[in-house]
Protein backbone atom coordinates (compact mmCIF):
# COMPACT_ATOMS: atom_id res chain seq x y z
CA UNK A 1 0.00 0.00 0.00
CA UNK A 2 1.25 3.45 -0.82
CA UNK A 3 2.08 5.61 2.17
CA UNK A 4 0.79 9.14 2.53
CA UNK A 5 3.70 11.62 2.35
CA UNK A 6 2.49 13.84 5.18
CA UNK A 7 1.78 10.91 7.48
CA UNK A 8 5.24 9.62 6.55
CA UNK A 9 6.78 12.94 7.58
CA UNK A 10 5.00 12.65 10.95
CA UNK A 11 5.95 9.01 11.51
CA UNK A 12 9.59 9.63 10.58
CA UNK A 13 9.79 12.68 12.84
CA UNK A 14 8.30 10.66 15.69
CA UNK A 15 10.96 7.99 15.15
CA UNK A 16 13.74 10.58 15.02
CA UNK A 17 12.58 12.11 18.32
CA UNK A 18 12.90 8.64 19.79
CA UNK A 19 16.32 7.95 18.26
CA UNK A 20 18.09 11.26 18.83
CA UNK A 21 17.82 13.31 22.02
CA UNK A 22 19.01 16.46 20.24
CA UNK A 23 16.01 16.48 17.90
CA UNK A 24 13.11 18.79 18.75
CA UNK A 25 9.83 19.33 16.94
CA UNK A 26 8.12 22.71 16.86
CA UNK A 27 4.76 23.01 15.15
CA UNK A 28 1.84 25.40 15.03
CA UNK A 29 -1.36 23.36 15.43
CA UNK A 30 -1.12 22.01 11.88
CA UNK A 31 -0.53 18.22 11.84
CA UNK A 32 -1.08 18.04 15.60
CA UNK A 33 -3.25 15.00 15.06
CA UNK A 34 -0.11 13.04 14.18
CA UNK A 35 1.96 14.11 17.17
CA UNK A 36 -0.15 13.39 20.27
CA UNK A 37 1.90 10.37 21.33
CA UNK A 38 5.25 12.01 20.59
CA UNK A 39 4.18 15.04 22.61
CA UNK A 40 3.18 12.85 25.53
CA UNK A 41 6.48 10.96 25.45
CA UNK A 42 8.73 13.98 24.92
CA UNK A 43 7.00 17.06 26.32
CA UNK A 44 10.29 18.99 26.52
CA UNK A 45 11.16 18.37 22.88
CA UNK A 46 7.79 18.58 21.17
CA UNK A 47 6.31 22.06 21.29
CA UNK A 48 3.03 23.20 19.79
CA UNK A 49 3.19 27.01 19.79
CA UNK A 50 -0.43 27.46 18.78
CA UNK A 51 -1.37 29.65 15.83
CA UNK A 52 1.80 31.71 16.12
CA UNK A 53 3.97 31.30 13.05
CA UNK A 54 6.44 34.12 13.68
CA UNK A 55 7.11 32.51 17.04
CA UNK A 56 7.21 29.04 15.47
CA UNK A 57 10.22 29.83 13.29
CA UNK A 58 12.16 31.80 15.88
CA UNK A 59 11.56 29.19 18.57
CA UNK A 60 13.12 26.71 16.15
CA UNK A 61 16.08 29.04 15.67
CA UNK A 62 16.38 29.54 19.44
CA UNK A 63 16.50 25.78 19.97
CA UNK A 64 19.26 25.61 17.37
CA UNK A 65 21.18 28.32 19.24
CA UNK A 66 21.42 25.88 22.15
CA UNK A 67 22.74 23.08 19.92
CA UNK A 68 19.51 21.20 19.29
CA UNK A 69 18.33 20.08 15.86
CA UNK A 70 14.88 21.59 15.31
CA UNK A 71 12.24 20.27 12.93
CA UNK A 72 9.87 23.19 12.29
CA UNK A 73 6.54 22.50 10.67
CA UNK A 74 3.34 24.02 9.39
CA UNK A 75 1.73 24.63 6.01
CA UNK A 76 4.28 26.05 3.54
CA UNK A 77 2.26 29.23 3.12
CA UNK A 78 2.59 30.11 6.81
CA UNK A 79 6.05 28.64 7.34
CA UNK A 80 7.96 30.25 4.49
CA UNK A 81 5.76 33.12 3.32
CA UNK A 82 4.16 34.47 6.48
CA UNK A 83 7.29 34.09 8.60
CA UNK A 84 9.89 34.77 5.93
CA UNK A 85 11.83 37.37 7.90
CA UNK A 86 12.10 34.91 10.76
CA UNK A 87 13.58 32.37 8.34
CA UNK A 88 16.01 34.94 6.98
CA UNK A 89 17.13 36.32 10.34
CA UNK A 90 16.44 33.44 12.73
CA UNK A 91 18.31 30.88 10.67
CA UNK A 92 20.53 32.53 8.05
CA UNK A 93 21.55 35.67 9.90
CA UNK A 94 22.06 33.86 13.23
CA UNK A 95 23.92 31.24 11.19
CA UNK A 96 22.22 28.25 12.77
CA UNK A 97 20.86 25.12 11.16
CA UNK A 98 17.40 23.64 11.14
CA UNK A 99 14.93 21.56 9.18
CA UNK A 100 11.81 23.32 7.93
CA UNK A 101 9.05 21.03 6.76
CA UNK A 102 6.23 22.65 4.82
CA UNK A 103 3.12 20.79 3.78
CA UNK A 104 0.38 21.79 1.37
CA UNK A 105 2.75 22.74 -1.45
CA UNK A 106 1.28 24.58 -4.45
CA UNK A 107 -2.28 23.30 -4.45
CA UNK A 108 -2.69 20.18 -2.31
CA UNK A 109 -5.49 22.08 -0.65
CA UNK A 110 -7.16 23.07 -3.89
CA UNK A 111 -10.49 23.67 -2.18
CA UNK A 112 -8.81 25.91 0.38
CA UNK A 113 -7.95 28.55 -2.17
CA UNK A 114 -5.06 30.96 -2.34
CA UNK A 115 -4.60 31.37 1.41
CA UNK A 116 -3.48 27.76 1.78
CA UNK A 117 -1.38 27.53 -1.35
CA UNK A 118 2.31 28.37 -1.60
CA UNK A 119 3.60 28.03 -5.17
CA UNK A 120 6.22 30.68 -4.34
CA UNK A 121 7.86 28.93 -1.37
CA UNK A 122 10.91 27.59 -3.21
CA UNK A 123 11.51 30.83 -5.12
CA UNK A 124 11.28 32.79 -1.89
CA UNK A 125 13.70 30.51 -0.01
CA UNK A 126 15.94 30.67 -3.05
CA UNK A 127 16.62 34.34 -2.27
CA UNK A 128 18.64 33.06 0.71
CA UNK A 129 21.98 31.24 0.59
CA UNK A 130 22.73 27.76 1.86
CA UNK A 131 19.35 26.07 1.92
CA UNK A 132 19.17 22.48 0.80
CA UNK A 133 15.72 22.22 -0.77
CA UNK A 134 14.09 18.82 -0.96
CA UNK A 135 11.03 18.31 -3.15
CA UNK A 136 10.31 14.62 -2.59
CA UNK A 137 8.09 13.01 -5.19
CA UNK A 138 7.27 9.94 -3.11
CA UNK A 139 6.58 9.14 0.55
CA UNK A 140 9.77 7.06 0.72
CA UNK A 141 11.71 10.09 -0.46
CA UNK A 142 10.08 12.15 2.30
CA UNK A 143 11.47 9.73 4.85
CA UNK A 144 14.93 9.62 3.24
CA UNK A 145 15.14 13.39 2.85
CA UNK A 146 14.02 14.01 6.41
CA UNK A 147 16.45 11.48 7.87
CA UNK A 148 19.29 12.94 5.83
CA UNK A 149 18.36 16.49 6.78
CA UNK A 150 18.02 15.81 10.50
CA UNK A 151 21.31 13.89 10.57
CA UNK A 152 23.08 16.93 9.15
CA UNK A 153 23.70 20.34 10.65
CA UNK A 154 22.75 22.70 7.83
CA UNK A 155 19.59 24.43 6.71
CA UNK A 156 17.09 22.13 4.99
CA UNK A 157 13.62 22.67 3.62
CA UNK A 158 11.48 19.62 2.96
CA UNK A 159 8.48 20.37 0.75
CA UNK A 160 5.87 17.71 1.49
CA UNK A 161 3.09 17.24 -1.03
CA UNK A 162 0.38 14.65 -1.47
CA UNK A 163 1.23 14.30 -5.17
CA UNK A 164 3.40 11.22 -5.71
CA UNK A 165 5.23 9.35 -8.44
CA UNK A 166 4.83 5.59 -8.74
CA UNK A 167 8.45 4.89 -7.86
CA UNK A 168 10.83 6.36 -5.32
CA UNK A 169 14.49 7.22 -5.93
CA UNK A 170 17.34 7.43 -3.43
CA UNK A 171 17.70 10.97 -2.07
CA UNK A 172 21.10 12.27 -3.16
CA UNK A 173 21.49 16.03 -2.60
CA UNK A 174 23.67 17.58 -5.30
CA UNK A 175 23.06 14.77 -7.80
CA UNK A 176 20.09 14.36 -10.11
CA UNK A 177 19.08 10.92 -11.39
CA UNK A 178 19.25 10.15 -15.09
CA UNK A 179 15.98 8.37 -15.73
CA UNK A 180 16.05 8.30 -19.52
CA UNK A 181 18.74 9.12 -22.05
CA UNK A 182 17.86 10.55 -25.45
CA UNK A 183 19.72 12.41 -28.18
CA UNK A 184 17.73 15.62 -28.08
CA UNK A 185 16.61 18.00 -25.35
CA UNK A 186 16.96 17.41 -21.62
CA UNK A 187 13.91 17.55 -19.39
CA UNK A 188 14.49 18.18 -15.69
CA UNK A 189 11.52 16.84 -13.73
CA UNK A 190 11.31 18.02 -10.13
CA UNK A 191 9.63 15.92 -7.42
CA UNK A 192 6.08 14.84 -8.26
CA UNK A 193 6.45 16.10 -11.85
CA UNK A 194 8.35 12.98 -12.87
CA UNK A 195 5.39 10.72 -13.70
CA UNK A 196 3.51 13.28 -15.81
CA UNK A 197 6.81 14.15 -17.56
CA UNK A 198 7.58 10.50 -18.40
CA UNK A 199 4.09 10.08 -19.80
CA UNK A 200 4.32 13.31 -21.77
CA UNK A 201 7.67 12.54 -23.44
CA UNK A 202 7.26 8.76 -23.80
CA UNK A 203 7.80 8.81 -27.58
CA UNK A 204 10.19 11.78 -27.76
CA UNK A 205 13.96 11.44 -28.13
CA UNK A 206 14.83 13.39 -24.99
CA UNK A 207 16.75 12.79 -21.78
CA UNK A 208 14.98 13.01 -18.45
CA UNK A 209 16.74 14.00 -15.24
CA UNK A 210 14.93 13.60 -11.96
CA UNK A 211 15.53 16.05 -9.11
CA UNK A 212 14.08 15.31 -5.70
CA UNK A 213 16.58 17.68 -4.11
CA UNK A 214 16.60 20.82 -6.25
CA UNK A 215 19.07 22.92 -4.25
CA UNK A 216 21.91 22.48 -4.69
CA UNK A 217 21.04 22.29 -8.38
CA UNK A 218 23.05 19.60 -10.16
CA UNK A 219 24.33 21.61 -13.11
CA UNK A 220 27.13 19.12 -13.68
CA UNK A 221 24.75 16.27 -14.53
CA UNK A 222 22.77 18.60 -16.75
CA UNK A 223 25.91 19.46 -18.74
CA UNK A 224 27.01 15.85 -18.88
CA UNK A 225 23.73 14.60 -20.30
CA UNK A 226 23.05 17.53 -22.60
CA UNK A 227 22.36 16.47 -26.21
CA UNK A 228 20.77 19.35 -28.09
CA UNK A 229 21.23 22.55 -26.07
CA UNK A 230 17.53 22.66 -25.20
CA UNK A 231 16.43 22.36 -21.57
CA UNK A 232 12.92 21.92 -20.25
CA UNK A 233 12.34 22.54 -16.55
CA UNK A 234 9.19 21.07 -15.07
CA UNK A 235 8.74 22.28 -11.51
CA UNK A 236 5.73 21.77 -9.23
CA UNK A 237 5.94 25.35 -7.94
CA UNK A 238 6.39 28.79 -9.49
CA UNK A 239 7.43 28.51 -13.15
CA UNK A 240 10.99 29.66 -13.77
CA UNK A 241 12.24 29.15 -10.22
CA UNK A 242 15.30 27.21 -11.41
CA UNK A 243 15.89 28.95 -14.74
CA UNK A 244 18.84 30.89 -13.33
CA UNK A 245 20.46 27.61 -12.26
CA UNK A 246 20.19 26.23 -15.79
CA UNK A 247 21.64 29.45 -17.17
CA UNK A 248 24.50 29.32 -14.66
CA UNK A 249 25.26 25.70 -15.55
CA UNK A 250 25.28 26.50 -19.28
CA UNK A 251 26.84 29.95 -19.08
CA UNK A 252 29.28 29.16 -21.91
CA UNK A 253 26.80 27.21 -24.06
CA UNK A 254 24.22 28.92 -26.28
CA UNK A 255 21.00 27.29 -25.13
CA UNK A 256 17.25 27.56 -24.87
CA UNK A 257 15.15 27.02 -21.75
CA UNK A 258 11.46 26.24 -21.43
CA UNK A 259 10.37 26.71 -17.82
CA UNK A 260 7.13 24.99 -16.87
CA UNK A 261 5.56 25.32 -13.47
CA UNK A 262 2.77 27.02 -11.59
CA UNK A 263 1.73 30.31 -13.18
CA UNK A 264 1.74 33.65 -11.40
CA UNK A 265 -1.92 34.39 -12.01
CA UNK A 266 -4.37 33.51 -9.23
CA UNK A 267 -6.82 30.96 -10.56
CA UNK A 268 -9.56 31.75 -8.00
CA UNK A 269 -10.87 28.20 -8.54
CA UNK A 270 -11.34 25.34 -6.08
CA UNK A 271 -11.83 21.69 -7.06
CA UNK A 272 -9.08 19.07 -6.79
CA UNK A 273 -5.27 19.23 -7.19
CA UNK A 274 -5.57 17.53 -10.59
CA UNK A 275 -7.74 20.43 -11.81
CA UNK A 276 -5.03 22.88 -10.83
CA UNK A 277 -2.29 20.77 -12.41
CA UNK A 278 -4.25 20.83 -15.66
CA UNK A 279 -4.94 24.56 -15.41
CA UNK A 280 -1.24 25.29 -15.03
CA UNK A 281 -0.32 22.92 -17.85
CA UNK A 282 1.38 20.53 -15.45
CA UNK A 283 -0.50 17.37 -16.38
CA UNK A 284 0.90 15.03 -19.04
CA UNK A 285 -1.22 16.61 -21.77
CA UNK A 286 -0.14 20.15 -20.91
CA UNK A 287 3.52 19.22 -20.57
CA UNK A 288 3.49 17.37 -23.89
CA UNK A 289 1.87 20.27 -25.67
CA UNK A 290 4.42 22.73 -24.29
CA UNK A 291 7.44 20.50 -24.94
CA UNK A 292 6.53 19.60 -28.53
CA UNK A 293 5.83 23.26 -29.25
CA UNK A 294 9.19 24.26 -27.79
CA UNK A 295 11.11 21.58 -29.71
CA UNK A 296 9.39 22.49 -32.98
CA UNK A 297 10.06 26.18 -32.60
CA UNK B 1 41.09 58.99 34.26
CA UNK B 2 41.70 59.87 30.63
CA UNK B 3 40.38 57.74 27.85
CA UNK B 4 43.86 56.46 27.11
CA UNK B 5 44.36 55.50 30.73
CA UNK B 6 41.04 53.72 30.78
CA UNK B 7 41.97 51.72 27.71
CA UNK B 8 45.31 50.81 29.18
CA UNK B 9 43.78 49.76 32.49
CA UNK B 10 41.18 47.60 30.79
CA UNK B 11 43.56 46.03 28.36
CA UNK B 12 45.85 45.10 31.22
CA UNK B 13 42.97 43.33 32.91
CA UNK B 14 42.94 45.78 35.80
CA UNK B 15 39.81 46.62 37.69
CA UNK B 16 37.52 48.81 35.72
CA UNK B 17 34.56 50.83 36.74
CA UNK B 18 31.22 51.98 35.51
CA UNK B 19 32.82 55.35 34.76
CA UNK B 20 35.23 53.68 32.33
CA UNK B 21 32.26 52.72 30.20
CA UNK B 22 31.55 56.40 29.54
CA UNK B 23 35.06 56.76 28.13
CA UNK B 24 34.66 53.69 25.99
CA UNK B 25 31.37 54.94 24.63
CA UNK B 26 32.89 58.30 23.87
CA UNK B 27 35.39 56.49 21.66
CA UNK B 28 32.47 55.45 19.48
CA UNK B 29 30.24 58.48 19.66
CA UNK B 30 32.87 61.21 19.82
CA UNK B 31 30.50 62.86 22.26
CA UNK B 32 30.96 64.10 25.79
CA UNK B 33 30.38 61.78 28.70
CA UNK B 34 26.95 63.17 29.46
CA UNK B 35 25.80 61.85 26.10
CA UNK B 36 26.93 58.34 27.02
CA UNK B 37 25.15 58.58 30.35
CA UNK B 38 21.92 59.39 28.55
CA UNK B 39 21.90 56.06 26.72
CA UNK B 40 18.76 54.29 27.91
CA UNK B 41 20.21 50.79 28.15
CA UNK B 42 23.54 51.63 29.80
CA UNK B 43 22.70 51.02 33.44
CA UNK B 44 20.76 47.82 32.84
CA UNK B 45 23.62 46.45 30.76
CA UNK B 46 26.24 47.38 33.31
CA UNK B 47 24.37 45.82 36.22
CA UNK B 48 23.70 42.63 34.24
CA UNK B 49 27.30 42.08 33.20
CA UNK B 50 28.86 43.44 36.41
CA UNK B 51 26.89 41.51 38.97
CA UNK B 52 24.01 39.41 37.63
CA UNK B 53 24.84 37.21 34.63
CA UNK B 54 26.96 34.10 35.01
CA UNK B 55 28.97 34.58 31.83
CA UNK B 56 32.50 35.80 31.20
CA UNK B 57 34.99 35.90 28.32
CA UNK B 58 36.19 32.48 29.42
CA UNK B 59 32.75 30.89 29.36
CA UNK B 60 31.19 32.29 26.16
CA UNK B 61 31.14 28.82 24.62
CA UNK B 62 30.03 26.90 27.72
CA UNK B 63 26.69 25.16 27.34
CA UNK B 64 25.58 26.18 30.82
CA UNK B 65 26.44 29.91 30.62
CA UNK B 66 23.73 32.46 31.21
CA UNK B 67 22.45 33.96 27.97
CA UNK B 68 21.89 37.67 27.41
CA UNK B 69 20.08 38.52 24.19
CA UNK B 70 20.03 42.16 23.10
CA UNK B 71 16.86 42.27 21.06
CA UNK B 72 16.79 46.03 20.71
CA UNK B 73 19.89 46.11 18.56
CA UNK B 74 19.65 49.80 17.70
CA UNK B 75 22.15 52.04 19.45
CA UNK B 76 24.47 49.24 20.61
CA UNK B 77 27.28 51.55 21.83
CA UNK B 78 26.54 50.87 25.49
CA UNK B 79 26.43 47.12 24.80
CA UNK B 80 29.78 47.16 23.01
CA UNK B 81 31.33 49.35 25.70
CA UNK B 82 30.20 47.04 28.50
CA UNK B 83 31.37 43.92 26.64
CA UNK B 84 34.74 45.55 25.99
CA UNK B 85 35.03 46.71 29.59
CA UNK B 86 34.39 43.15 30.72
CA UNK B 87 37.02 41.80 28.36
CA UNK B 88 34.88 39.99 25.78
CA UNK B 89 36.81 41.70 22.98
CA UNK B 90 39.65 44.25 22.77
CA UNK B 91 38.72 47.85 23.51
CA UNK B 92 40.76 48.79 20.46
CA UNK B 93 37.84 47.55 18.36
CA UNK B 94 35.69 50.44 19.52
CA UNK B 95 37.48 53.34 17.89
CA UNK B 96 36.73 52.44 14.28
CA UNK B 97 33.37 50.79 14.89
CA UNK B 98 30.99 50.55 11.95
CA UNK B 99 33.88 50.88 9.49
CA UNK B 100 34.04 48.33 6.70
CA UNK B 101 36.69 46.27 8.45
CA UNK B 102 35.19 46.45 11.94
CA UNK B 103 33.27 43.54 13.48
CA UNK B 104 31.16 46.11 15.32
CA UNK B 105 28.20 47.39 13.32
CA UNK B 106 25.28 49.65 14.07
CA UNK B 107 23.46 46.41 14.86
CA UNK B 108 25.41 43.55 16.49
CA UNK B 109 26.31 40.35 14.64
CA UNK B 110 26.79 37.24 16.77
CA UNK B 111 29.10 35.67 14.22
CA UNK B 112 31.50 38.61 14.43
CA UNK B 113 31.52 39.67 18.09
CA UNK B 114 32.57 37.40 20.99
CA UNK B 115 29.93 37.36 23.70
CA UNK B 116 27.08 38.50 21.46
CA UNK B 117 24.37 35.82 21.60
CA UNK B 118 22.09 36.99 18.78
CA UNK B 119 22.37 39.17 15.73
CA UNK B 120 19.70 41.80 16.09
CA UNK B 121 18.45 45.01 14.55
CA UNK B 122 15.05 44.09 13.18
CA UNK B 123 12.66 44.48 16.10
CA UNK B 124 10.55 41.73 17.57
CA UNK B 125 12.92 38.81 17.04
CA UNK B 126 14.87 38.63 20.31
CA UNK B 127 12.08 37.56 22.63
CA UNK B 128 10.87 34.72 20.37
CA UNK B 129 14.50 33.60 19.98
CA UNK B 130 14.88 33.76 23.77
CA UNK B 131 11.83 31.54 24.24
CA UNK B 132 13.37 28.96 21.90
CA UNK B 133 16.69 29.26 23.70
CA UNK B 134 15.08 28.74 27.10
CA UNK B 135 13.15 25.74 25.79
CA UNK B 136 16.36 24.27 24.36
CA UNK B 137 18.26 24.71 27.61
CA UNK B 138 15.44 23.17 29.60
CA UNK B 139 15.18 20.20 27.25
CA UNK B 140 18.89 19.57 27.84
CA UNK B 141 18.56 19.82 31.61
CA UNK B 142 20.57 23.06 31.80
CA UNK B 143 19.64 25.53 34.51
CA UNK B 144 21.00 28.66 32.82
CA UNK B 145 19.07 31.91 32.72
CA UNK B 146 17.99 33.63 29.54
CA UNK B 147 17.72 37.40 29.84
CA UNK B 148 16.47 39.38 26.85
CA UNK B 149 16.42 43.17 26.57
CA UNK B 150 13.66 44.82 24.55
CA UNK B 151 12.61 48.43 24.19
CA UNK B 152 9.13 49.67 25.08
CA UNK B 153 8.49 50.68 21.47
CA UNK B 154 9.75 47.32 20.29
CA UNK B 155 6.76 45.76 22.04
CA UNK B 156 4.65 47.28 19.25
CA UNK B 157 5.75 44.27 17.21
CA UNK B 158 3.10 41.57 17.46
CA UNK B 159 5.66 38.77 17.40
CA UNK B 160 6.49 39.64 21.03
CA UNK B 161 2.96 38.90 22.11
CA UNK B 162 3.06 35.45 20.57
CA UNK B 163 6.14 34.83 22.73
CA UNK B 164 4.73 36.36 25.92
CA UNK B 165 1.75 34.03 25.82
CA UNK B 166 3.73 30.87 25.08
CA UNK B 167 6.45 31.55 27.66
CA UNK B 168 3.87 31.74 30.44
CA UNK B 169 1.91 28.74 29.15
CA UNK B 170 4.99 26.50 29.28
CA UNK B 171 6.27 27.87 32.62
CA UNK B 172 9.58 29.24 31.32
CA UNK B 173 10.94 30.22 34.71
CA UNK B 174 14.48 30.68 33.40
CA UNK B 175 13.37 33.50 31.11
CA UNK B 176 13.58 37.15 32.13
CA UNK B 177 12.59 40.04 29.89
CA UNK B 178 14.00 43.46 30.63
CA UNK B 179 11.98 46.21 29.03
CA UNK B 180 13.92 49.46 28.90
CA UNK B 181 11.07 51.94 28.90
CA UNK B 182 11.93 55.40 27.65
CA UNK B 183 8.34 55.96 26.58
CA UNK B 184 9.20 55.95 22.91
CA UNK B 185 6.28 53.75 21.85
CA UNK B 186 3.62 55.33 19.69
CA UNK B 187 0.29 54.79 21.48
CA UNK B 188 2.09 53.74 24.67
CA UNK B 189 0.14 53.88 27.92
CA UNK B 190 1.98 54.30 31.25
CA UNK B 191 1.83 51.13 33.33
CA UNK B 192 0.43 48.99 30.56
CA UNK B 193 3.60 46.98 29.95
CA UNK B 194 3.68 45.59 33.50
CA UNK B 195 -0.08 44.97 33.38
CA UNK B 196 0.10 43.18 30.08
CA UNK B 197 2.82 40.78 31.19
CA UNK B 198 1.12 40.20 34.56
CA UNK B 199 -2.20 39.48 32.85
CA UNK B 200 -0.38 36.87 30.80
CA UNK B 201 0.86 35.14 33.94
CA UNK B 202 4.32 36.66 34.30
CA UNK B 203 5.95 37.95 37.46
CA UNK B 204 6.19 41.67 36.71
CA UNK B 205 8.00 44.51 38.44
CA UNK B 206 8.81 48.09 37.50
CA UNK B 207 12.04 49.69 38.65
CA UNK B 208 14.08 52.86 38.24
CA UNK B 209 16.27 51.99 35.27
CA UNK B 210 19.09 54.21 36.54
CA UNK B 211 19.34 52.89 40.09
CA UNK B 212 21.99 50.17 40.18
CA UNK B 213 21.04 48.68 43.50
CA UNK B 214 17.35 48.48 42.60
CA UNK B 215 18.21 47.04 39.20
CA UNK B 216 20.49 44.48 40.78
CA UNK B 217 17.79 43.35 43.17
CA UNK B 218 15.17 43.14 40.40
CA UNK B 219 17.43 41.35 37.93
CA UNK B 220 18.97 38.81 40.28
CA UNK B 221 17.46 35.39 39.76
CA UNK B 222 14.20 35.07 41.65
CA UNK B 223 13.51 32.08 43.81
CA UNK B 224 9.87 31.16 44.02
CA UNK B 225 8.01 31.81 47.20
CA UNK B 226 6.29 28.72 48.63
CA UNK B 227 3.22 27.86 46.57
CA UNK B 228 4.15 30.23 43.75
CA UNK B 229 3.85 28.68 40.28
CA UNK B 230 6.84 28.55 37.94
CA UNK B 231 6.59 31.53 35.60
CA UNK B 232 8.77 33.83 33.55
CA UNK B 233 9.53 37.31 34.82
CA UNK B 234 9.68 40.80 33.42
CA UNK B 235 11.53 43.80 34.78
CA UNK B 236 10.41 47.13 33.35
CA UNK B 237 13.30 49.57 33.74
CA UNK B 238 11.96 53.09 33.55
CA UNK B 239 14.32 55.77 32.25
CA UNK B 240 13.95 59.36 31.03
CA UNK B 241 11.51 59.92 28.22
CA UNK B 242 13.27 59.71 24.87
CA UNK B 243 11.66 62.70 23.25
CA UNK B 244 11.45 64.99 26.31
Amino acid sequence: MTRDPRATFAATTTDLLEEDLSVALVYAEISGQYFREAERRHPERVVNVGIREQLLVNVGAGLALTGMRPVVHTFASFLVERAFEQVKLGFNHQDVGGVLVGSGASYDNAGGGRTHQAPGDVALLDTLPDWTIHVPGHADEVESALRLAVAGSGRDYVRVTGRQNREAFPVTPGRFHLVRRGAGATVVAVGPMLDPVLEAVADLDVSVLYASTVRPFDGRSLRAVLGAPDVVLVEPYLAGTSTRCVDDALVDVPHRVLALGVGRRELRRYGAPADHAAAHGLDAVGIRRAVTGFLAA
Amino acid sequence: MTTTDALAAIDEGLDHTYADVYDLMSLMTGDEKHSAAATSTLDVLWVLYDSVLDVSPGTVADADRDRFLLSKGHGPMAYYAVLAAKGFFPVAWLADWASYDSPLGHHPDRTLVPGVEISSGSLGHGLPLAVGTALGLRAQGLDSRVVVLVGDAELDEGSNHEAVELAAAVDLEALTVVVVDNRSATFGVPGRIEERFATNGWHAVGVDGRDHSLLRRALTRRRRTPGEPARPSVVVAHVEEKWS
